[in-house]
């Protein structure tokens, strides 16, 4: 049996590259069909219900008159709106940062020691699971982020800027991976992000479970990461690089619908 | 630093407020606002320093065409690739070549210059992460072109004979400092920026060209 196996596998490795080249994407998409039966994000949406409606916090309120953009308490279609402007903070927000404005003004958190905390620890874990709820209150909808405001243009011009600004010792930028059509890092496909990357994917695809870690991820955690593959020093949580960015993405993913809480491998 | 990143902040916020609600700043405005929201947008992590986001002028420019969506002018391209070629550091006594076994070691490992990364192991050169090499390795990337059979295609028998010079010294400068051939490519400067040295760079060579590499299989 083993025999036979490893025949096949030499037979394979010598027929054809191209052929070992596609059955190998093959039974990666296999691997990830599988995922998608049974996303454990849904625990993570659950326990952010729950904090949405809890008490807590120094001032032992809940967080259900949070105003996403939408008017206090309007969650649904919310998610697929930010970034946005907001006049109480006189700034562009993503949904992350909005909501530790909301835990620091409703519950009375220290939003400054929210966003220093590291990812998947105290209170940042409570972020997370908040914004995976939120998202995936508007899953199946499309993306249309508000370019009325002068600082949501602002916000898009600047963060289309940082995508492509190339810099650390490999001179990578979001543009090295994400600017050109049907390219890979290994057997990873990469979206393009300078304009609609298409429905669940790309801006759309995040809050997301991942796999290999077994932790639900943000947006604000899935672009420190890319920053940390660019070489690039740590971008601060909430900072208005970070909103930029977001917004620059958000905008070009206009019209795309959200699969938003995925799975990723 | 903490007071000047505020400071910064600050005039970000005034410079927007003045604008007004109707209208988008020039485009000098929108690159200095990109400038000092960048500044007070990152911090130092473990062994990365904010000093990682100052660009030299290849990175600028480049930076700026690709904003544009517009090509750099062909006098412009031309002075980036001079500049870099200048930075190119030749091989001590003309040794091109080392070791493909080792090559291949570095070719395969993406460590290195992260701030998760451990600065006591070895920097590698990710070079599968964007190139199809060897073709025994099916987990390639597609970023850059396939390098399987590099030295082959181009007729490299014998790397150190006269009519191998040409390449062999071309593959030496494009792995030490890619702009020096082409302005705004997606390639690393591996030599120039420190990311694997002279020694590792051998190896790569070896791994690209070395009759023997599985590369020239």
């Amino acid at each position: 049996m083993r025999k036979t196996i490893l025949l096949l596998a030499l037979g394979l490795g010598a027929g054809s590259a191209t052929l070992a080249q596609k059955s190998a994407t093959e039974s990666i998409e296999e691997y990830r069909a599988m995922l998608a039966d049974g996303n454990p994000a849904d625990l993570f949406e659950a326990k952010g219900e729950a904090l949405w409606k809890q008490a807590r916090g120094p001032k032992n309120a809940s967080v259900e008159r949070c105003d996403l953009g939408k008017g206090p308490g309007v969650v649904k279609g919310a998610f697929v709106e930010l970034p946005r402007y907001f006049a109480d903070t006189g700034k562009v927000q993503d949904l992350e940062s909005r909501l530790v404005t909301c835990m620091e003004t409703l519950q009375g958190f220290d939003g400054k020691a929210i966003a220093q905390t590291p990812f998947n620890q105290g209170e940042q874990n409570n972020v997370t699971a908040l914004a995976t709820w939120v998202a995936a209150e508007s899953k199946g909808m499309k993306f249309n982020l508000p370019q009325s405001h002068t600082q949501e243009r602002v916000a898009y011009e600047v963060g289309k800027r940082l995508f492509f600004m190339r810099g650390g010792p490999h001179d990578f930028s979001c543009a090295s991976c994400h600017g050109e059509e049907g390219k890979r890092i290994r057997l990873q496909d990469l979206p393009v992000l300078t304009k609609n990357p298409g429905n669940g994917v790309g801006f759309a695809a995040w809050p997301a479970y991942r796999v290999s870690n077994g932790q639900m991820w943000s947006m604000q955690q899935r672009l420190n990461d890319c920053y940390r593959q660019q070489r690039f020093p740590y971008p601060i949580f909430g900072s208005d690089a970070l909103t930029a960015l977001s917004t620059y993405l958000g905008v070009n993913a206009q019209g795309a619908v959200s699969a938003v809480p995925t799975i990723k491998r | 630093m903490r007071i000047r990143a505020s400071h910064v902040l600050g005039t970000v916020v005034v410079a927007v407020a003045a604008v007004g609600c109707s209208s988008l700043p020039q485009t000098a405005e929108l690159d200095r606002l990109t400038q000092s929201i960048t500044q007070a947008s990152f911090r130092d992590q473990g062994e990365v320093k904010v000093d990682r986001l100052v660009q030299d002028e290849s990175n600028r420019e480049c930076s700026e065409a690709q904003a544009r969506g517009t090509p750099l002018a062909p006098e412009q391209a031309k002075a980036i690739e001079e500049a870099n070629l200048k930075t190119v550091k030749w091989p001590q006594a003309g040794r091109f070549l080392g070791d493909w076994k080792e090559g291949e070691k570095i070719a395969q490992s993406g460590r290195g210059l992260t701030w998760t990364d451990d600065a006591k192991t070895p920097n590698g050169g990710n070079c599968y992460n964007c190139h199809q090499i060897s073709r025994q390795e099916i987990s390639f990337g597609t970023i850059g072109p396939s390098l399987y059979q590099y030295g082959k295609l181009r007729g490299v028998t014998d790397p150190d004979s006269p009519q191998s010079r040409a390449i062999v010294e071309y593959t030496w400068g494009k792995l030490w400092n890619s702009r020096a051939y082409n302005a705004c490519s997606n390639m690393p400067r591996f030599g120039h920026a420190g990311i694997i040295n002279e020694e590792q760079i051998r190896h790569v060579m070896a791994l690209l060209l070395d009759p023997k590499s599985p590369v020239n299989q």
